[in-house]
């Protein structure tokens, strides 16, 4: 009887799992391996096939880089400018905002309600509020820079100006996210520490470099891998954004993503896409595999 | 903390204190406070300006955008009706609904079932099944979308209504939702599902009508959760959806910029039909989005 009963167990836990593993190998896995392949072979996406050219797409995406007018060698710089000035200053924004945020009782609901606003809504509809607010002549900033005696600036359509003008905007985006996060955070802090320090004599400013800070250390190693996760992929923002949505002017804003799409769907150069989606994917398992060390050495105080 | 508070309770417990008020610690000087206060109000006016901006631009008329007033002098509803008998926005916006419904449906479906299962059953291969599915979080969409289009292209899924199908697919079964389902079914009692075995209930029942009903807020946040992240969904409607009529709301919006450029008061209206949705989707659950997000870092 007890066997039977484990027996009509299994068959129940695999009953229900059915679907879903079809779904994992079929949609998740063979597209994985189908990535790889791809990215050795000359891939027609039309005859589903194409001649395996081994390291070929990848020696290319390796010459691309020391083009000087290259897209790609464009999209990695950038790449890397969004995720260096876009991670930090989004984390100590963030932090800045939560501890004022933890600080207050009035109103406290209506604040983490206005910034996190931006967070719920489409990059697309983002995009385009922002484009109108750059806008040469005609747009918001630049009215008031008028106003106030300042000369017009150019924004997304300078190649100077563009990059930093789209890192602003990603990050005004998801600066809701990163709040709610280190409040969270915060408020995992037992208020005991702080009133010990208090006793102890501790000013503020010692309190938030010895207590706050250190305490906080796994949620800043957990945002701090999640935004460059998310500034590495930046699309939406650039596609809608730039000159025509090609990462212009002059390549100034293109990502790594926006190339894989203008190389895979628009010249269906899917071989040479799948190799820096290949590329893509590996620096983000090494700063997954970062993180996961990182925390599993985390002390508890 | 004590031991027996289990992982899920104690996250709950620590995504409640983010939507209450928090405890009030030291008595501030006020003028302090009103600093704070201060800060805060700047950074909020820098949040909703670009809202409110977007929503006044849609009522004025457009030759007055080049006049820089804040109001619209004479507020009209004309670039709505314009917007939405001229273009295709009203079609894109029942696809994104259906799109996004039918996906929030089978994720609160599949991902609880499993969720459920990886809980409360034990059967061989149970861990490496569990990991198989964990570890496709670390693969990047990025990298799946060039596989995925080959295989829509061989399948049929990117032309014609197979087109819902091929939008939709990726995102039927989700592993963050699956992880997620998997924490919140700890808190249901074994000793209850036993006592509905006792009673002859099938497995399935016992799912359904007993575990299911004891996890509703957690299903609830997972379906706003994908629900938004659908809605707002880009980069892969935009690669499968090639005809206009199959289009989403985000995908048409971005295409309607080359029909209507530098007319920005039609461009605002669009921007505004696609968030404003949203923003009465947010104002309601707010609490339960911020207690989600608190509690698990997902975002659809």
């Amino acid at each position: 009887m007890k066997l039977t009963l484990r027996r009509r167990q299994i068959l129940w836990a695999y009953t229900f799992l059915a679907v879903s593993l079809v779904f994992f190998v079929v949609i998740r896995w063979y597209p994985t391996i189908l990535a790889f392949n791809i990215s050795f072979r000359d891939w027609n996406v039309f005859q589903n096939s194409g001649p395996w050219i081994g390291l070929q797409n990848y020696q290319d995406i390796w010459d691309d880089l020391f083009k000087q007018r290259s897209a790609v060698r464009a999209a990695f710089f950038n790449t890397f400018r969004y995720v260096i000035i876009g991670v930090p200053v989004q984390l100590m924004l963030g932090l800045m905002v939560a501890m004022l945020l933890n600080s207050i009782v009035r109103a406290a609901g209506f604040f983490r309600a206005a910034y996190f606003i931006p967070y719920v809504t489409s990059l697309v509809a983002v995009a385009f509020v922002w484009n109108w607010l750059y806008a040469p002549q005609s747009g918001l900033i630049n009215q008031i820079l008028l106003a106030l005696g300042l000369p017009m600036q150019g924004f997304t359509k300078s190649p100077q100006q563009a990059l930093y003008s789209i890192t602003a905007v990603a990050i005004w985006a998801s600066l809701g996210f990163t709040i709610i996060i280190f409040l969270a955070g915060l408020q995992q802090i037992p208020d005991i520490y702080y009133e010990a320090a208090q006793i102890d004599g501790a000013g503020r400013w010692q309190m938030f470099w010895r207590i706050t800070l250190p305490l906080l250390n796994p949620v800043i190693v957990y945002l701090s891998v999640l935004q460059t996760i998310a500034f590495l992929r930046m699309f939406d923002l650039v596609r809608n954004m730039s000159d025509q949505g090609q990462g212009g002017p002059l390549n100034s804003s293109t990502t790594v993503v926006l190339e894989v799409y203008k190389e895979g769907f628009g010249s269906y150069n899917m071989g040479y896409a799948a190799a820096l989606t290949v590329l893509l994917f590996f620096v983000i398992l090494l700063i997954t595999i970062f993180q996961l060390r990182v925390l599993q050495r985390r002390v508890e105080y | 903390m004590t031991i027996a508070e289990s992982e899920a309770e104690r996250l709950i417990r620590l995504s409640e204190q983010v939507v209450t008020a928090p405890s009030h610690r030291r008595a501030r000087v006020s003028w302090l406070t009103a600093l704070v206060y201060l800060l805060l109000s700047l950074g909020a006016v820098v949040m909703i300006v670009p809202f409110v901006w977007m929503v006044l631009t849609s009522f004025k008329p457009g030759t007055e955008l080049i006049d820089f007033a804040f109001l619209p002098k004479n507020p009209t509803l004309e670039n709505y009706r314009l917007v939405l008998t001229t273009s295709s926005f009203g079609r894109w916006y029942l696809n994104s609904l259906f799109v996004a419904t039918v996906s929030t449906l089978t994720v609160a479906f599949f991902d609880s079932l499993v969720g459920y299962t990886f809980n409360k059953f034990e059967f061989p291969g149970k861990t490496i099944i569990f990991l198989g599915i964990l570890a496709t979080l670390m693969i990047p969409t990025e990298m799946l979308i060039i596989p995925w289009y080959n295989m829509s292209v061989q399948l049929g899924w990117h032309q014609g209504a197979m087109q819902y199908w091929g939008i939709v697919f990726p995102g039927v079964i989700t592993a963050v939702g699956i992880f997620l389902m998997r924490q919140f079914f700890d808190g249901v009692p074994n000793e209850l599902l036993d006592a509905a075995r006792i009673d002859g209930m099938n497995e399935f029942g016992i799912f359904w009508r007993i575990a299911m009903p004891l996890v509703k807020p957690a299903v609830a946040a997972l379906c706003i959760f994908n629900f938004i992240g659908n809605w707002n969904a880009y980069l892969w409607p935009l690669i499968i959806a090639s005809s206009r009529q199959f289009y989403t709301l985000p995908v048409g919006l971005s295409f309607f910029r080359g029909e209507s450029t530098t007319q920005w008061e039609k461009i605002m209206t669009g921007a505004s039909l696609a968030t404003i949705p949203l923003l009465i989707v947010f104002i309601l659950f707010q609490r339960q989005i911020i207690k989600g997000i608190a509690l698990t870092g997902i975002k659809g």
